[in-house]
């Protein structure tokens, strides 16, 4: 037989109908991988991107040197925040069934992502998130009023009907604009946190893509330019295992965890359990810590699985198996931190239930106030005029003339009459 | 007032902005210790730091995004693209985030960013260092979209574009940076000193964005050019003997309607000259608005001269550039239409 070259096409250990099959997971047992101090070099920690951190044991206890020992007070927190953003995401699944909003995008079995790092920043460090960190805002105090109103594209939408649900941004919360277009706030979260060091600030920056859009070459853009100026920024890769339909092999998982291309450019890889809430606040006080003292960056690949659909318009029975979330090896990250509270003592089946009936009267209570301000085919309306602002600071004569054509095309339109003069002017 | 190059006017603009802002700072490939390939940053950085002139990586895209994010963060970055052959790279980063933040975010976040970027052939560069890609940009709404003719817009252009609170994509022809090229490459090269406009005054001063102006006064048909082919115009205005108007567009978006329309509704014949490729160019969106504003009173089909549609290659380069020869022959056919 003459060699010849053959394409390596990779493909997920298991496609509907089959056994899920995690056994390609590296699995760190809890408390197992030292901590080192937050000045370590670089090349002195590549096995924190081989190893995976974890800290809550099987028998939920917290183990090892990351546990961040965090006040029953602030655990309590945590899951309320992680409990709030999954009944949330559930009730606007339930509510895009209706017809009510267009789309969403859950986060279901991965909100310790958002939640731990977003309690374990601090309140001027600005987020770079993907679509699915909505957590952050939870945990920020964004009113869910005003996230669901930015779903209904209503009178009270912050992008004033401009953008795709989920699409939020908070300014005064210091969270940036979700852009749509993959990656791309990636490297401008560096861009951010280089202007922090430049203006000799003391706030840090961090990003998130998945593991899938970490094939966009701006993930490379993030990571040179961080490791080139040692930029104070947190760089987090959440591997959920799926983009869409392709597994995380597509993204070149198949070889090296995504943890490891930190070191390839300098920086600190740290792999961790990205369902194990402690652990994931351990890492991001640790790589906060370390920029905020002028260590530069950190790369956190945070290991998740993607329990609900890409989004509403997926249907992921199509390409994994249906029982692939409860073969997942990390668990729910929400089972988890209740667990771990239970086995402190300071947490009940009876509490949990009374907070998912708080918390699900409360979503119920912000739906009511967010349907009041307008839906996408009823009650209060944006103005449509509204398009032309913001495209620039002041609008340009072009765009006047434009918003005075659909105005006069409205109000003929309004009257039973065609708008012919005013359009033949415009031409 | 001192006697500059286009060089030396868009260096005294940075010069003055670092100066009184301190939000300002420049990045790009080879603009700090160097001071930039084409010496447009030559003693910022020893002037001003490493913290406000910075090398960059080898990454238009990385750039666009790094300054998109110093932008949020307050600060006003001006990033050179060493190349518009460069620019691609960094698209997205401009198309889909640095012109839409503010749209999307319905003002509560935005980018002041400039990108500064050399354009235009005529120096041997082959069909990747001779590029005009300002349609590609005009076309973008979000984004302001700049090219200056002489030392004198340079500088202020810049000024008001670095203190613009929108993003601005600055286009330098670079073929013009030491002197007004007629387009004729084998007369002896013409200094910017020896122009009017070379007279550029050192302190702070703007040129506002989205006017043109009328270099020449004419009665029988107006020129709509800029960049290098403002000066190739006037030359074959002269050679003809028309009695042209020749307007220096000077910021393609947003356009200054009125200036141009007026200009064409007086004089009824119009020729739009342009660098760049023909087809789904800049001078189709000119055509097409002189059209609609002053249809009535044209007197003969607007004509365009432009680059040919192909790259720019490099052995042919003053075959494909639009010359004094096909302006003129434009300018007459235009004059001749009844």
């Amino acid at each position: 037989m003459t060699p010849r070259s053959r394409l390596h096409v990779p493909s997920p250990p298991a496609r509907p109908g089959q056994e899920p099959d995690f056994s390609y997971l590296q699995i760190s047992p809890a408390g197992a991988v030292p901590r080192p101090d937050v000045t370590a070099a670089a090349r002195a920690i590549e096995n924190l991107s081989v190893e995976m951190v974890r800290v809550l044991g099987e028998d939920h206890r917290a183990l090892g040197p990351w546990n961040p020992h965090l006040e029953p007070a602030e655990l309590q927190v945590g899951l309320r925040h992680m409990l709030l953003t999954r009944l949330f995401d559930d009730r606007m699944q339930k509510i895009q069934r209706q017809g009510r909003i267009s789309f969403y995008i859950k986060s279901t079995g991965e909100e310790a992502v958002a939640v731990a790092q977003g309690m374990a920043l601090k309140p001027g460090d600005m987020l770079f998130p993907s679509y699915r960190q909505q957590g952050l805002h939870v945990v920020r105090g964004h009113n869910l009023v005003e996230l669901m109103c930015q779903c209904l594209s209503n009178t009270h939408d912050m992008c004033k009907g401009r953008q795709m649900p989920i699409m939020y941004h908070w300014a005064k919360g210091n969270i940036f604009s979700i852009s749509g277009n993959l990656a791309t706030q990636f490297p401008q979260a560096v861009g951010w946190a280089m202007a922090a060091a430049i203006k000799g600030e003391d706030n840090i920056a961090a990003g998130w893509i998945g593991e899938g859009s970490s094939a966009e070459a701006d993930f490379h853009y993030a990571m040179t330019f961080a490791a080139v100026y040692q930029a104070p920024v947190i760089l987090n890769l959440v591997n959920n295992q799926w983009a869409i339909s392709t597994f995380q092999g597509f993204a070149g998982g198949e070889h090296k965890t995504f943890a490891q291309r930190g070191p390839g450019y300098g920086i600190p890889g740290i792999r961790v359990d990205g369902n194990d809430f402690l652990a994931v606040y351990a890492v991001t006080q640790w790589a906060a810590q370390r920029a905020r003292q002028s260590g530069g960056p950190t790369l956190i690949e945070q290991v998740t699985y993607r329990a609900a659909a890409h989004s509403t318009s997926d249907d992921p029975s199509r390409y994994r198996p249906k029982e692939e979330w409860r073969a997942w090896p990390l668990g729910d990250p929400v089972t988890r931190l209740k667990d771990h509270l239970i086995a402190l003592g300071e947490w009940s089946e009876e509490r949990h239930r009374a907070l998912h009936q708080e918390l699900d009267a409360h979503v119920t209570a912000c739906w009511k106030e967010a349907e009041s301000y307008g839906t996408l085919t009823g009650g209060p309306s944006l103005d449509p005029l509204t398009m032309f602002e913001d495209v620039l600071r002041d609008m340009p004569p072009d765009l006047q003339r434009q918003r005075e054509q659909l105005r006069a095309l409205r109000s003929a339109a309004a009257d039973g009459a065609p708008a012919a003069a005013s359009v033949a002017k415009e031409g | 007032m001192a006697r500059m190059n286009m060089v030396q006017a868009l260096n005294s603009a940075m010069d003055v902005m670092l100066e009184r802002d301190p939000r300002v700072v420049l990045l790009g490939e080879d603009v700090g210790y160097f001071g930039g390939v084409f010496r447009v940053t030559e003693g910022l950085q020893r002037k001003y730091g490493e913290h406000r002139v910075l090398d960059t990586p080898i990454a238009e895209g990385g750039i666009i995004a790094a300054a998109i994010g110093m932008g949020v963060n307050g600060l006003k970055p001006v990033a050179e693209i060493q190349f518009a052959d460069y620019i691609y790279p960094g698209f997205d980063q401009v198309v889909s985030e640095l012109a839409r933040l503010r749209y999307r975010s319905a003002g509560d976040f935005h980018a002041p960013v400039t990108i500064r970027t050399p354009c235009g052939g005529g120096i041997r560069g082959g069909q990747t260092h001779s590029q005009s890609p300002e349609a590609i940009f005009a076309h973008v709404c979000g984004i302001k979209v700049v090219m200056p003719s002489n030392p004198y817009d340079a500088k202020g252009l810049l000024i008001s574009s670095i203190e613009d609170e929108d993003p601005v994509v600055f286009f330098e022809p670079k073929r013009i940076y030491n002197g007004p090229f007629d387009g004729d490459p084998h007369k002896p090269a013409i200094p910017w000193s020896a122009h009017p406009r070379g007279e550029v005054p050192d302190g702070h001063y703007r040129v506002p964005i989205g006017r043109a102006e009328i270099v020449r006064a004419g009665k029988d048909l107006t020129v709509l050019a800029y960049g290098t082919m403002v000066h190739v115009a006037d030359a074959a205005v002269r050679a003809t003997g028309v009695d042209a108007e020749i307007i220096d567009v000077r910021t393609m978006a947003p356009l200054d309607v009125d200036t141009l329309c007026t200009s064409v509704c007086r004089t009824g014949r119009c020729v739009v000259v342009h660098e760049a490729t023909r087809f789904g160019g800049y001078g189709a969106e000119l055509v097409a608005t002189v059209q609609e504003q002053c249809f009535w009173n044209l007197e003969a089909p607007i004509q365009r001269v432009t680059g040919w549609d192909t790259p720019y290659p490099h052995a042919f380069e003053w075959e494909y550039f639009p010359g004094q020869a096909r302006i003129a022959a434009a300018l007459r056919q235009v004059m001749e239409s009844a």
